[in-house]
């Protein structure tokens, strides 16, 4: 098997068959990067995933998990204050978790430099929206470089890191998470580890001001405005925009993964036009794009999701007086969703109607249809428990139940219907607070896991507490943040690296001050269901810890023990009067229902955790 | 030369991913110049996964336009029907693992299970060759992949790959007992 650390640590120049994000940190490793830093969300996890691949005593740069996007960030700014270059990492929604610190990056000197790694998610595949975080650059000041491809994650995280390093500055690379995803043979350079690593601190105020109070903000804005122009020449020198001439009186601007939709679908086309594909989004390269409309008499901005490109190529041609005729965004459709080939053709075509050719449509087929496959709670998993047993304790038509993100945020699907609202990270226990206002008849019950409590959790249980709030949190503690691949928390007893205290999360919440804190495993379902009738007779903030590890981690751990064998359950079908409770109320994914209302367990799917045994009110299901 | 364009899809957990890398190597050692990109949101719940390649010819995009995959890998018989329907060309081929991992709705019993005469009905239709595959006896339902490869060998379904290519693709991805159970069904099936 090839070892992918070893291949991380090649030393000669190589090649090698990698998705975006291990291509990434090969590039991490060519460029010197000393400090990593992230919080899991997809699509970056498989970044962490390459870094661990490295055993611990060869890893060129220190890595961290830190306990939020925020936090990340701020380990990477200081390390790179001391020198050192420095990476965060994590998804698209993360940047609005670290913003408060990231807006102010422009206005400091970093010393070491520092590059932003972001994973945004056009067409929605596994975040709460799909935000163009191309916004943030602009807001602060931050240039973008944005790959297409594998190759341009290494080549581009490399220029990112001169660009930092050289100019003491924090730059985006914006990844996608097809771009994350694509895999490709990469060609990668040469690596020699630098003979003795340069660890002096040398954080020196004088750099500064580090203190950006009134008017030291004026001039380190005015520098983080000039360093703009800086880039946008920078950018230029280094020939990363490129224009595709094809001797067309037609042009089209695109940056990122889209440019690959537009050579695909320009691939059979005649009369092509000519292409302008920028490396950077922000800031744009104004001369260019002013020769690049002058020489054509009509372009299209072929952009995903937001406008920003196309609003400063029509300001640029305003400014010009160019009569280029721009051609942007024409519907809504156009501001929604991944811009794959067949999106790209259908504007195109839109756009050029009689050169660019339309999709082939399909013959029309029968209509069978197609159940949809929504994402479940794995089969044993402890929330589909808790729900079940919390579901039983919940006046059934008076009590609001809120979400937060994580593997329960699934809950809210049928069957259970189990936490009705969702914000974000750790905004449960601020809802909730919100629904108690006023409101004398229905209880409001929040939920909340473990990785997400020290994410951004303890904010909304403090003011919970501060303000008054009467209202029940059901903390579904797993031990691990299972969503985004099981990476370690700080109620873990593990970090990235090593073990550690873990930090323990029922005497943070009696620290706190909670009065009421009930807990229980998970599985107990009866006992789960009696707390919770407790908790919400109370008038008064209170806390039931619903505790068991995840079980699909604990079963594969199971697994690899030797003399393991499989013990999943069965269904005694003299017992079964075929009540259903298992399919219809519990909903495990291991039953299957016969349409002679038979049920059989799918021994495939079934991990044998048993939680299922309590639920049958016949004691049909056994061993 | 137009690409060669395969479309993978299957439920979380049922090894799309290991598949899917394997059949990218096996293009690789056979010369082509191979593009891939996977989609698992949040597969590891129970979702489709979804694993795209595209080989040889003028490859731009990792992503494949509606309905033009050569071929379609499915590994369960509901992503099957979803997989033709979305992404397989007519007179395409399509092979699929026969087991049924029962969505919401099906389970619920809101909606109807797809039925193998379902998908033998589309591909009727619209004239696609296709490749039923089911082995009861394998050791761990976790291997019905590797019989689907070892299917896909075969029958020759991607055009050029040899069993050495298939070998060397197993022997980049896999080690230990995993890899010798895995080549032994692989050779076997």
């Amino acid at each position: 098997m090839k070892n992918m650390g070893d291949m991380l640590l090649t030393r000669p120049p190589f090649s090698e068959i990698v998705m975006g994000n291990t291509a990434l940190v090969r590039a991490m490793i060519e460029s010197g990067t000393r400090v990593v830093t992230s919080y899991p969300g997809s699509p970056t996890p498989e970044i962490a995933t390459a870094i661990k691949s490295i055993p611990l005593d060869r890893r060129p740069f220190y890595f961290e998990f830190s306990t939020n996007e925020k936090v990340a960030t701020e380990v990477a700014f200081g390390a790179s204050l001391n020198g050192h270059l420095a990476t965060v990492f994590f998804k698209s929604v993360g940047l609005n978790v670290a913003a408060d610190s990231f807006v102010q990056l422009s206005l400091m000197h970093l010393v070491g430099g520092m590059v932003i790694v972001l994973g945004d998610d056009p067409g929605v595949n596994s975040s709460q929206n799909e935000q163009d975080n191309r916004h943030y650059a602009y807001m602060s000041y931050t240039p973008v470089l944005e790959p297409a491809n594998p190759t341009e994650v290494y080549c581009f995280y490399k220029e990112a890191a001169t660009l930092a390093a050289t100019m003491g500055k924090a730059v985006i690379l914006r990844l996608t998470t097809h771009v994350c995803h694509a895999k490709e043979r990469v060609a990668f350079a040469g690596w020699t580890p630098p003979a003795q690593p340069d660890n002096t601190p040398r954080f020196d105020p004088a750099r500064g001001p580090y203190i950006p109070l009134v008017s030291a903000v004026f001039p380190k804005k005015r520098q983080a405005l000039e360093d703009l122009q800086r880039v946008e020449r920078w950018v230029d020198e280094r020939n990363l925009h490129r224009t595709i001439n094809n001797g067309s009186a037609r042009g089209i601007i695109v940056s990122g993964m889209v440019y690959l939709s537009v050579e695909e679908v320009l691939a059979e086309v005649v009369d092509k036009p000519d292409i302008l594909k920028l490396a950077m989004p922000y800031p744009l390269p104004s001369r260019k794009i002013a020769e690049f409309l002058a020489a054509h008499e009509e372009v299209k901005v072929l952009e995903e999701l937001d406008d920003t490109l196309e609003k400063e190529v029509k300001a640029l041609a305003f400014d010009h007086q160019l009569t280029t005729r721009v051609r942007g965004k024409a519907t809504v459709e156009d501001w929604i969703g991944e811009y794959t080939p067949d999106k790209v053709r259908d504007i195109l075509h839109r756009t050029w109607p009689e050169s660019i050719p339309p999709r082939k449509t399909a013959a029309a087929a029968a209509t069978v249809p197609i159940p949809a496959r929504p994402p479940q709670l794995c089969p044993g998993c402890g929330h589909r428990s808790a729900f079940h047993a919390i579901k039983q304790a919940l006046p059934a038509d008076d009590t609001i139940t809120v979400a937060d993100i994580g593997c329960h945020t699934l809950g809210f699907q049928e069957p259970y219907r189990m936490g009705e609202v969702l914000l974000c990270m750790g905004a449960s226990p601020g809802i909730a607070a919100g629904m108690t206002l006023f409101n004398t008849t229905r209880k409001v019950v929040a939920f909340l896991g473990d990785s997400t409590f020290f994410h951004a959790g303890i904010p909304g249980i403090i003011n919970a507490l501060f303000n008054k709030h009467n209202l029940t949190l059901v903390l579904m503690e797993n031990g691990t943040t299972a969503m985004t691949g099981h990476q370690d928390h700080a109620g873990s007893g593990r970090n990235f690296n090593e073990a550690t205290e873990a930090i323990p999360v029922r005497q943070v919440l009696a620290g706190l001050g909670v009065q009421h804190i009930f807990e229980t495993d998970t599985y107990q379902q009866q006992e789960l269901a009696d707390m919770m009738r407790q908790a919400m007779a109370l008038d008064t903030f209170n806390v039931v810890i619903a505790r068991h590890p995840c079980m699909l981690l604990f079963a594969r751990k199971q697994r690899k023990k030797s003399g393991y064998a499989p013990h999943p359950v069965r269904i005694d079908q003299q017992q079964c009067a075929q009540i259903h409770t298992c399919v219809q109320e519990f909903g495990c994914p291991s039953f299957s229902r016969a349409a002679d209302g038979t049920v059989t367990v799918n021994r495939e799917l079934c991990i044998g955790d048993g939680s299922c045994i309590q639920t049958c009110p016949t004691k049909a299901i056994t061993r | 030369m137009q690409p060669f364009n395969i479309y993978l899809c299957g439920v979380g957990g049922q090894g799309i991913g290991l598949l899917s890398e394997i059949l990218l190597r096996a293009a690789d050692y056979a010369g082509y110049t191979a593009k891939a990109v996977d989609t698992h949101g949040l597969a590891q719940r129970g979702g489709t996964v979804i694993s795209q390649i595209r080989l040889g010819g003028v490859v731009c995009t990792p992503l494949i336009a509606e309905r033009t995959a050569d071929l379609v890998v499915a590994l369960e018989r509901h992503e099957a029907l979803r997989g033709m329907q979305v992404a397989l060309r007519d007179h395409g081929t399509l092979i699929y693992y026969n087991t049924s991992l029962e969505p919401l709705g099906v389970r619920l019993g809101t909606e109807s299970e797809v039925s193998t005469d379902d998908i033998d009905k589309v591909c009727g239709q619209r004239g696609i060759v296709s490749h039923s595959v089911m082995q009861p006896d394998i050791p761990d339902p976790r291997m019905q992949n590797i019989v689907v490869l070892a299917h896909i060998h075969r029958h020759g379904l991607v055009p050029g790959l040899q069993t050495e290519h298939f070998l060397q693709a197993m022997e980049d991805l896999l080690t230990g007992t995993m890899l010798s159970a895995n080549i032994e069904l692989f050779q076997a099936a």
